[in-house]
């Protein structure tokens, strides 16, 4: 447990020791001290110094947990990071500025406004495969929104976890910001306690297990969770920039273990052998001709979720849909890059989200059917299209439900911070990036301001039906009726 | 009526059909929906009137004011505005964008259920239904047992004002609650009490359900020494037809106590003596202007407060209570003990404590060490303690001057913190609860950099890096090998 002053001894984080976390940080939010922007920003720039003094650690930490390649590191866990942080210290102050709203001519005279103001202490339960930037995200979210917060980084990642843990006690202000790490025994110690809010990245069946402990409290969660996210590639494009963009959303973002790359795609009969020849020549552009070897694919993160996927693959009702890869390499936790061709809706691998570098194809006899595959399953955190077709676009923006759409590319909505990012139905719920991380941590408060004068004699007992016109003359909206009302006209 | 699981799902099972055949999308079929809600409200406002005088003993005026005449003027809103909400919202892109745009289109989330509550039995039913149907989905509404006249008029009336493959009325108690809450919706919108609202979202989370809580608390009223006699007076008579004569205390956003200074109280007993006797009559119960107890149970949990001996001892108004109709006088109390349970739990009855402070800027002390209330009203006219309130307290709403009256305040979102629930609605927030605003981007197929497919190399790298800070020059300096970066890629 970082942060604590307990002295050096390592401790059981257990239920007791969750519950003293809390209290603690409860009676530092109380102070107030989070409320203010110049707080808030101090420590934004403060998580921001962190992560640029570090990022050797981090690539360093970012290798030993899942081999990911330097490149994909700086690009997706630093870069975007700082971006999110760029973005919050320009817009905060004007994030933070009470909504002035209209008032009717029921209500009248008055003024109105929506005061955005913090929860109070937030847990962020991250995941594995971008340990970074999928826990100083919503941290650093949950802090310009004035919280204070714990972070419990993925066991899974254990390089990454104890270099959070130890970067956050050296850069931030621990009277509200702490890292416990652990793995099931401590994530249950920190659910049983009250939290303002619980931000959670993972998989649905933990996400039922935190939306759980959350009732008891009656704690607002967000869950941001997975999902078979398909790819439709219809046949009158240019399938070389396709195929290029599709390997740069699947296996580019640490070999296909992230939440929103492509799990499968859906192509027409004539198309899919032609996309499967664009897509082996170049993923051979990329990654050489031996991937086990390339350095600029991440490993499986580990042997459970290597067994898993060596189980997808192993399904007799796949095995002979192999159209390019295949290789393993258990000892190294490597899996090449594999595409396989034709395969059935029934099998394993279109049964759960696939979580890792295997791209099964679907094939339809028109494009269009591929609505109605991706309806029959639940909705995904996101749906890509590749079509030239306006009509087949707009249909498909109309009637696919998706946490996110993206028309002739992959992943990219995902740096947009002028987007939301977050999953519906299955794929989890609430959003964030930019603005909507602020959002997703801030309570909006309604403030309404009446002065004493301009009292109406009409909404006060004893009622009579002058009154009574009155109020509905009003709730109209009606001057004329208004009027007539005053005057006994009607 | 009974009923089984397999009629219920077979009911739902159809409505999931009808919601597949995407007719609820259309803007006509939701502007028909209003357009029924309305003349079910206009044509049969008698009828809504007699349930709620027979249910609950509602004056006509009140009914008007609080059911009536409020859901006319959200369908009046909602109707006016509906192509406006529904309209896709373009979302800002960089500069350098990749993306050639952006934008978040509101789409429905599917089937929802709604389970209202018996004190506003058309209010707090109808307000989410027209946000539910404006937002395109379908809907099941379970109407509160406990109000069975308007329970059954709507079940039986309203649908046929509306569309009924798409909504339905469920009539029932708790059992068909558990029923309904096994099935899995696409959001569930409750209103009731923390205890339900805990078994509501653990419910829910079983199918990673959304959900929204509308819940209580204890909602006080600061009074401040108002210097001025007419200023003293409208906060008094605020006070009072806020309490007494919204269902007789019984709403979430009711006054639930008094905070005043010691010197000021005497004044402000007499001074609520005297205008409830102008409000309601020597007679209270004869003036038919309040609302009684809804049911046995409640009237005796309100019994069970005032026969508390100090509790008895501390009232100084009213205090007489008609079992046989369940009638309650508006009662005032004046410091009863803090630790006795009227002032522990939700009154929710025609009962109001005055607990009187050293100084009324201790009152913020006393807010923030009991639960976050669902609303805060402040009569005062002191901007320092306007400004503290604002920013040191927290709760759902917060008025100064007035009570309840932010309910119709539609540009405000309605909506609790806390222990009094989560989610928030009324105005264009109900048509985005029940909406999910789907991130939708597009791209063409022209520019497409190098630089994001590997192999990996320091040059892409540098590139990433630059065209994520928007930073031109040092693209063009980067391609032109001008720029050395100082990172290494081994």
């Amino acid at each position: 447990m970082a942060g604590a002053e307990s002295g050096s001894q390592k401790k059981v984080f257990d239920a007791e020791a969750a519950s003293f976390l809390v209290k603690e940080l409860r009676e530092s939010f109380g102070s107030g001290r989070t409320r203010s922007y110049e707080w808030r920003v101090s420590q934004v720039k403060a998580l921001l110094k962190a992560v640029v003094e570090n990022e050797d650690q981090i690539v360093d930490a970012l290798r030993s947990d899942l081999a990911k390649p330097p490149l994909e590191t700086v690009v997706y866990e630093v870069g975007m990071f700082k971006n999110s942080c760029e973005v919050i210290l320009k817009e905060l102050k004007h994030w933070m500025v009470p909504e002035k709203v209209k008032t009717s001519i029921s209500t009248f005279p008055s003024s109105a406004e929506i005061v955005p103001e913090p929860l109070g202490v937030v847990l962020v339960i991250s995941a594995w495969n971008y340990p970074i930037l999928l826990s100083l995200d919503p941290v650093v979210g949950a802090i310009a929104a004035g919280n204070a917060v714990v972070l419990k980084p993925s066991e899974i990642a254990p390089a990454s976890s104890s270099l959070l843990a130890k970067l956050i006690e050296k850069y931030m202000d621990n009277s509200f910001i702490r890292v416990v790490e652990g793995a099931v025994d401590e994530t249950t110690a920190l659910l049983q306690q009250k939290w303002d809010k619980i931000f959670y990245t993972g998989n649905g069946k933990v996400g039922r297990i935190v939306m759980t402990a959350a009732a008891k409290h009656l704690t607002p969660v967000v869950l941001e969770l997975g999902g078979k996210s398909p790819v439709v590639v219809d046949s009158n494009i240019n399938l070389k920039v396709a195929a290029r963009r599709i390997i740069s959303g699947k296996w580019g973002l640490n070999n296909g273990q992230a939440c929103i790359s492509p799990d499968y795609i859906i192509t027409t009969k004539d198309c899919a052998p032609k996309l499967v020849d664009v897509l082996k020549t170049e993923l051979e552009n990329c990654y050489g001709k031996n991937p086990l070897e390339s350095e600029d694919l991440s490993r499986i993160v580990s042997s459970n979720h290597f067994a898993r996927l060596s189980k997808l693959l192993n399904d007799d009702k796949v095995s002979g849909k192999i159209a390019y890869g295949g290789e393993k390499d258990e000892k190294k936790l490597r899996i090449a890059p594999t595409v396989l061709l034709d395969v059935p809706q029934d099998s394993l691998i279109m049964g759960e989200e696939i979580f890792g570098p295997l791209l099964p194809i679907i094939t339809v006899n028109k494009v269009e059917e591929s609505i109605d595959v991706i309806n029959s399953g639940s909705k995904p955190l996101a749906a890509y299209i590749f079509t030239n077709n306006k009509k087949f676009k707009e249909q498909f923006v109309k009637n696919v439900s998706a946490g996110g759409l993206l028309v002739n590319d992959t992943v990219l909505h995902l740096v947009v911070h002028t987007l939301p990012f977050g999953g519906v139905g299955e794929s989890g719920m609430g959003a964030y990036h930019g603005k909507f991380s602020f959002d997703a941590f801030t309570h909006k408060k309604a403030v309404l301001y009446r002065s004493f004068a301009g009292d109406a004699s009409l909404r006060y007992p004893p009622y009579t039906d002058t009154k009574l016109r009155l109020m509905k003359a009003l709730i109209g909206g009606s001057i004329i009726g208004i009027i007539r009302a005053l005057f006994g006209w009607s | 009526m009974e009923r089984s699981v397999e009629a219920l799902e077979r009911d739902l099972k159809s409505v999931r059909k009808y919601y597949g055949s995407g007719k609820t999308k259309d803007a006509s079929w939701r502007e028909s929906q209003l357009k029924g809600l309305q003349n079910f409200i206009v044509e049969r406002e008698e009828e809504i009137v007699r349930a709620l005088k027979h249910d609950l003993g509602k004056h006509y005026v009140e009914a008007f004011r609080d059911e009536v005449g409020t859901l006319m003027k959200t369908l009046n809103l909602a109707t006016k505005s509906l192509k406006k909400w529904m309209a896709a919202k373009e979302a800002k892109l960089p500069q350098i964008a990749l993306l050639s745009s952006a934008e978040l289109v509101p789409e429905p989330l599917g089937l929802v259920l709604i389970i209202s509550s018996w004190n506003f039995p058309f209010g707090l039913s109808l307000e989410p239904l027209i946000g539910a149907v404006a937002a395109g989905n379908t809907v099941v509404l379970k109407p509160s047992e406990m109000s069975p006249s308007c329970s059954s008029l709507l079940a039986t009336v309203l649908p046929t004002y509306l569309d009924n493959k798409a909504i339905k009325v469920i009539e029932g108690g708790p059992e068909v609650g558990e029923l309904l809450l096994q099935q899995k919706w696409d959001k569930i919108f409750f209103t009731g009490s923390a205890r339900v609202g805990r078994i509501v979202m653990s419910a829910a989370a079983v199918h990673l359900t959304p959900v929204t809580l509308e819940l209580g608390g204890k909602c006080p009223a600061l009074v401040d020494s108002l210097s001025f006699s007419w200023d003293r007076e409208v906060a008094a008579k605020r006070i009072l037809v806020a309490k007494f004569g919204a269902c007789a205390g019984q709403a979430c956003i009711a006054i639930d106590y008094i905070l005043v200074e010691k010197g000021f109280s005497s004044n402000l007993v007499s001074l609520m003596k005297v205008w409830i006797k102008k409000m309601f009559g020597e007679n209270p119960k004869e003036s038919n202007t309040i609302a009684r107890i809804v049911n046995k149970k409640q009237f005796m949990r309100l019994k069970n407060f005032l026969t508390e001996p100090k509790v008895k001892e501390s009232v100084v108004v009213g205090g007489s209570m008609h079992e046989n109709d369940l009638f309650i006088e508006p009662t005032i109390l004046l410091d009863p003990p803090l630790d006795s349970e009227i002032m522990s739990e939700e009154i929710f009855g025609p009962v109001l404590p005055i607990i009187t402070l050293d100084k009324i800027e201790d009152s913020v002390e006393f807010i923030n060490s009991r639960p976050k209330p669902l609303a805060i009203y402040a009569f005062t006219k002191n901007q320092t303690l306007q400004r503290r309130l604002l920013s040191e307290t927290s709760s759902g709403s917060l008025v100064f001057n007035d009570a309840i009256l932010q309910y119709i305040a539609d540009t405000l979102p309605f909506g609790g913190v806390g222990e009094c629930g989560f989610g928030k609605y009324h105005g264009k927030f109900s048509f985005d609860l029940f909406s999910h605003h789907k991130a939708v981007a597009r791209r063409s197929y022209f520019t497409d950099f190098w630089f994001r497919f590997p192999p990996w190399t320091l040059q892409k790298l540098q590139l990433l890096e630059v065209s994520y800070n928007l930073d031109y020059l040092g693209i063009l300096l980067v391609i032109l090998g001008l720029k050395r970066s100082k990172r290494s890629l081994s």
